[in-house]
């Protein structure tokens, strides 16, 4: 059906070449870059420092060795990541398949019961859950009705893990449920019939059909979840840190822009690793995408 | 096949599920039942009241952060609309190849991490010496408002039947009218489910705007966030609120011209 030429498709390519393509190209232009005069933007002189800061440190002697600060940051942040997409995949399979069982008119109705969460700002989603785990919030005062003690839980990393788990969770329920979804029952059925085993049918009929989507709903929660900025700010408090923080701090109050551009660009190429190391699972994510 | 080997029932699943849901709402319950609270502290309740709703509408600062939020949404939703739809028309005639690698390309602004794209464009900004403010923004939206517009617009001209465009082009339309008196009307479902997806993802977004916002176009969003900084208060909780109510009444509007477009 061609109801145009391809041309019609370039005014949005030109704009995200310009839009996405400028800026990657001037955040490595400006890693390279010396500091700016009062450390906003860049100074004048072309210099590596900006990468060697990443891993190593100079101490009042002059003394050059090695330092994992800033890449332990980066592997706490993929940490988090890795332990927000478990904890979905945990609550979101479950609810994937259930939506899925349920009958047809509702499955709609439920889908975007998940998805007005998922739209939802989250600013506001991550403000809920102050509110939630403050000391004198309501889970708190509950708890205490009743006796019971709870320790602090805001500005605490487990904090931050239930925030990212609250705002990524539609993102492992929409793809799962997709899958499975499609699922013909009848095939396990049948499975049931000749004489499988539930655990066989579950192992060899129902899990083959649902993994691309399982696969696709933790790429979606992983790769966000890395360059995760307000759940760490708000929830976390100065305890955890992560990698999405410190590149901020770096344009804010540490001004120190090289630096904050090259930890940009480290960030950028864990996520790329990431993507290509996935890139088989990416094409069969594609499948339940599409 | 006996009852216990059921395949659509497993032990647990239902109340697993529910407890989900409860996860999913509780927290925005919360958000919305202490917006109501009379107190100046979010969680002692000390009655109803719609003080805060007022206080609301009374604050200038809060209308002066609505306002630029509502521009730069419907610029950029606009411009980002006007840009995926041309690109879903442009796709459709590509060759085989071609077309995956231009979706994919549209899609680059959900891929790159925010918090990059947020420091990447203040720099590029900075280096083109453009002055930070409303333009910024909205070039910066629209960007990103783009890859959500297109999904709705590319599902809606993918539904529809070839015939249509054969037979209007054998009736003698082509070029612009073709365009004007056929693909639009037809494509208006999906127009206006992806401009009011990208409506919302503009209105929400904190991180890239902080960036390159300036001094005086602080968005809602920016100043939301310097609230909450200053610790909870009822006031947040009724922005919020507010907030919430714009995205469930847009997700509906979209989700109802998704169920006309379905079936006919």
């Amino acid at each position: 059906m061609r109801v145009g030429t391809r041309w019609l498709a370039s005014p949005a390519l030109g704009f995200i070449a310009f839009m996405v393509g400028g800026p990657m190209v001037v955040i490595v232009w400006y890693s390279l870059r010396t500091r700016g005069p009062g450390g906003v933007g860049v100074g004048d002189g072309l210099t590596v420092d900006a990468y060697e800061r990443l891993v190593v440190t100079e101490d009042f002697a002059g003394n050059v060795g090695f330092d994992s600060t800033y890449l332990e940051v980066m592997w706490s942040s993929i940490l988090l990541a890795a332990a927000t997409m478990l904890v979905a995949l945990a609550v979101g399979f479950p609810t994937a398949v259930w939506i899925s069982n349920r009958p047809r008119h509702l499955q709609p109705l439920l889908v975007l019961a998940v998805t007005i969460p998922f739209w939802t700002s989250i600013l506001v989603r991550t403000y809920a859950w102050i509110v939630i785990l403050r000391e004198t919030g309501p889970l708190a005062s509950g708890f205490d009705a009743v006796g019971i003690d709870l320790p602090r839980m805001l500005n605490t990393r487990g904090a931050t893990l239930v925030g990212m788990v609250y705002t990524f969770l539609p993102f492992m329920v929409l793809p799962i449920y997709a899958a499975a979804e499609r699922f013909d029952h009848r095939i396990a059925e049948a499975g049931l019939d000749l004489g499988a085993t539930p655990a066989v049918v579950l192992r060899k009929i129902v899990w083959p059909s649902v993994r691309p989507g399982v696969v696709a709903g933790c790429l979606l929660v992983f790769i966000p979840a890395i360059g995760a900025f307000l759940q760490p700010e708000l929830l976390g408090g100065g305890r955890s840190l992560m990698i999405a923080n410190l590149i901020q701090q770096q344009f804010g109050a540490s001004r120190n822009w090289p630096f904050g551009s090259a930890l940009a660009i480290l960030l950028l190429v864990v996520v790329t690793v990431v993507l290509v190391v996935a890139r088989r699972a990416a094409r069969e994510a594609r499948v339940v995408l599409s | 096949m006996t009852g216990q080997a059921d395949t659509r029932r497993y032990p647990g699943i239902g109340p697993a599920a529910r407890l989900a849901f409860a996860f999913l709402y509780a927290p925005l319950a919360v958000v919305v039942a202490y917006s109501f609270n009379s107190g100046p502290i979010v969680s002692r309740w000390e009655g109803f009241s719609l003080v805060w709703y007022r206080e609301v509408l009374e604050r200038s600062d809060v209308r002066d952060a609505v306002w630029v939020s509502l521009r730069v949404a419907v610029a950029a939703s606009a411009a980002g609309t006007a840009l995926a739809l041309l690109a879903a028309l442009g796709i459709v005639a590509m060759v085989r190849r071609g077309s995956p690698l231009a979706v994919g390309f549209l899609s680059t602004p959900l891929l790159v991490p925010e918090i990059v794209t947020a420091v990447g464009t203040l720099s590029f900004f900075v280096l083109l010496d453009f002055e930070r403010g409303m333009t910024t923004l909205v070039l910066a939206h629209t960007a990103f408002c783009i890859p959500f517009a297109l999904l709705p617009i590319r599902a809606r001209l993918a539904e529809l039947d070839p015939a249509v465009f054969e037979a209007a082009s054998d009736l003698g339309a082509s070029g612009f009218r073709l365009f004007r008196r056929v693909t639009l009307p037809l494509l208006v479902p999906g127009i206006v489910s992806g401009a009011l997806l990208a409506f919302i993802i503009s209105l929400d977004d904190y991180l890239i705007s902080a960036f390159v916002a300036g001094p005086t176009s602080t968005t809602l969003p920016i100043f939301l966030f310097g609230l909450i900084r200053r610790g909870a208060s009822p006031l947040i909780n009724a922005v919020s609120t507010l907030l919430l109510l714009v995205t469930v009444a847009v997700l509906t509007a979209s989700y109802i011209t998704g169920k006309w477009r379905k079936p006919k």
